[in-house]
């Protein structure tokens, strides 16, 4: 078993598979028919065409629906490949280590594993994002914003037409201390471009009553959380609000479904602030099913280390996504010196 | 008229979801409902509902005054139904209240030294900081649900069996 850098080098990313970095990357002219830019990384070749993204890479090739792989990546993009695992499906995904990240084809999948056609490449994680973000750019058309819920946005079908650049370029919102604060990240407005979405137009807006007395202005300090979710643009975006040391409150809007199947390195906790979520699980390494969880407004669950979750909104919803972002944990999971599930009883 | 309902639920009014198995173990997800916690436990029991290592949510009943409380670090409250008054001290000696090296919330037996820095009322949905340095205390008219952003602490209470899905 392969020896964890992490404790070989703690300065280093982990890299339990011992892969080698590969440092080839390729954006090829726009296609003469399709108007789209394909991409190399690696011996991982990204297409697209009017209906799907197409990826191949030695001895294999696969296919997603165009609209779910740009939700997906455009997810990976924009969390820095997140915690752990993200599955774009049950073939495609991304692991994070760190600054380092692998992709894989099958890796994930216990057909693909069992028949040895898994297939995985290791890169700098800098490089990788850098095409990445370069195919949202290109394969985004203009009208179509992968954050947004499909109701609420354009077609990404056909041939090259515009791009959105404001929608594919969104930075994640990650307050310091708490929304609000002094020098934090601030409140929505309408005044700052964030108007209450259409279906939490019944969120109250009203604003704690805050009464200071002279000096602790910018000490005593509170904001409406569930308003400030209900102008949220985006959905399945967690965006930090507090933080407690490495305790980070990364609240979030839920509708439709998640564009991935995360695979954390970690506990993941989900707290339903309001409406429901269902949740499929399956394991982490094979895709096997193991539950579902219907969360409703006040219900709080974890999601084991070793599995890979999808959640499904039918009513945009508010999910309080709570991690622990220390980078001890992944090394001390893989090890096997911490719990999956963080209590027993 | 809003085309669309937005279900938050209440100490007072909730319904709990589920967790359904294919293979697994329900205690795996240890699945609990804030309200439902709120409204079984004594006033101001700060009960662990969430816990990644060092860090969890605290779930309490705010119901009366509440004991002043401190931490050695930020910690953040959430109001989840009905009214709740937030009271904050800047403390003259925090050290001395609170080991700066500890974690949690410390309830104190008594309020130390210190400047009135203030009050907030949070209604449903609102947040407030906690801040280092200042001891807090709540009061709550009726019984309300707070969710409270910590590190697991003196004040901690842990009854995973009586919450938890099993
Ligand atoms: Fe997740």
């Amino acid at each position: 078993m392969a020896m964890s850098d992490a404790i070989a080098d703690p300065t280093r990313p982990a890299n339990p598979r011992g892969l080698p970095l590969q440092s080839a990357f390729e954006a090829a002219p726009a296609d003469n028919r399709t108007g789209y830019r394909s991409f190399t990384a690696g011996h991982f070749g990204f297409r697209r065409d009017g209906y799907f993204a197409h990826i191949t890479w030695p001895g294999g090739r696969h296919q997603m629906a165009i609209d779910a792989f740009l939700r997906a990546l455009m997810r990976d993009v924009a969390w820095g490949f997140f915690y752990g695992t993200v599955n774009f499906d049950t073939v495609f995904g991304t692991t994070n280590y760190y600054g380092e990240v692998e992709m894989f084809a099958g890796a994930t999948n216990e057909a693909f594993i069992k028949s040895g056609t898994a297939y995985i490449e290791r890169f700098k994680s800098d490089e990788l994002m850098r095409i990445f973000k370069e195919m949202i750019g290109d394969w985004t058309n203009e009208g179509y914003d992968p954050f947004a819920a499909p109701m609420e946005t354009g077609a990404p079908w056909g041939s090259k037409n515009g791009d959105n650049d404001p929608a594919v370029s969104r930075k994640r919102v990650t307050a310091k201390r708490m929304v609000g604060l002094p020098g934090d990240t601030p409140l929505r407005t309408d005044a700052s471009g964030y108007p209450v979405n259409r279906m939490f137009a019944d969120v109250p807006q009203d604003q704690p009553e805050v009464y200071p007395e002279p000096g602790f202005e910018h000490e005593v300090s509170a904001f409406n959380l569930f308003a400030y979710l209900s102008r949220s643009d985006v959905t399945w975006n967690p965006s930090v609000c507090s933080v407690v040391k490495e305790s980070l409150f990364c609240p979030t809007s839920e509708e439709f479904i998640l564009p991935v199947e995360h695979g954390n390195d970690r506990p993941e906790w989900f707290v339903q602030l309001s409406d429901e979520i269902i949740w499929t699980t399956k394991d982490r390494d094979t895709g096997a099913w193991r539950a579902q969880v219907v969360c409703k407004a006040g219900d709080v669950c974890v999601m084991p280390a070793d599995v890979r979750h999808q959640g499904f909104s039918s009513k945009r919803s508010m999910l309080l996504v709570w991690e622990n972002g220390s980078p001890k944990i992944p090394a001390l999971i893989r090890e096997g010196k911490a719990p999956n599930v963080p209590v027993r009883f | 008229m809003s085309d669309y309902t937005t279900v938050f639920g209440s100490i007072d009014r909730y319904e709990r979801g589920t967790v359904n198995i294919v293979a697994d173990d329900p205690k795996n997800y240890l699945f609990s409902n804030m309200f439902d916690v709120a409204a079984k436990s004594r006033p101001y029991e700060r009960v662990a509902v969430a816990k990644n290592f060092e860090y969890v949510i605290e779930v309490a009943r705010a119901e009366g005054g509440s004991p002043w409380y401190a931490a050695a670090h930020d910690e953040f409250v959430t109001c989840l139904d009905h009214r709740v008054e937030v009271h904050l001290v800047k403390l003259d000696d925090p050290d001395a209240a609170v080991d700066p090296e500890s974690e949690g919330a410390h309830r104190l037996p008594e309020l130390p030294a210190g400047r009135k820095m203030g009050r907030v009322v949070l209604g449903r949905g609102h947040m407030a900081i906690l801040p280092v340095g200042a001891a807090y205390r709540f009061e709550a008219a009726r019984p309300a649900t707070l969710m409270i952003q910590s590190i697991d602490g003196p004040e901690t209470v842990h009854k995973w069996a009586e919450i938890c899905q099993k």
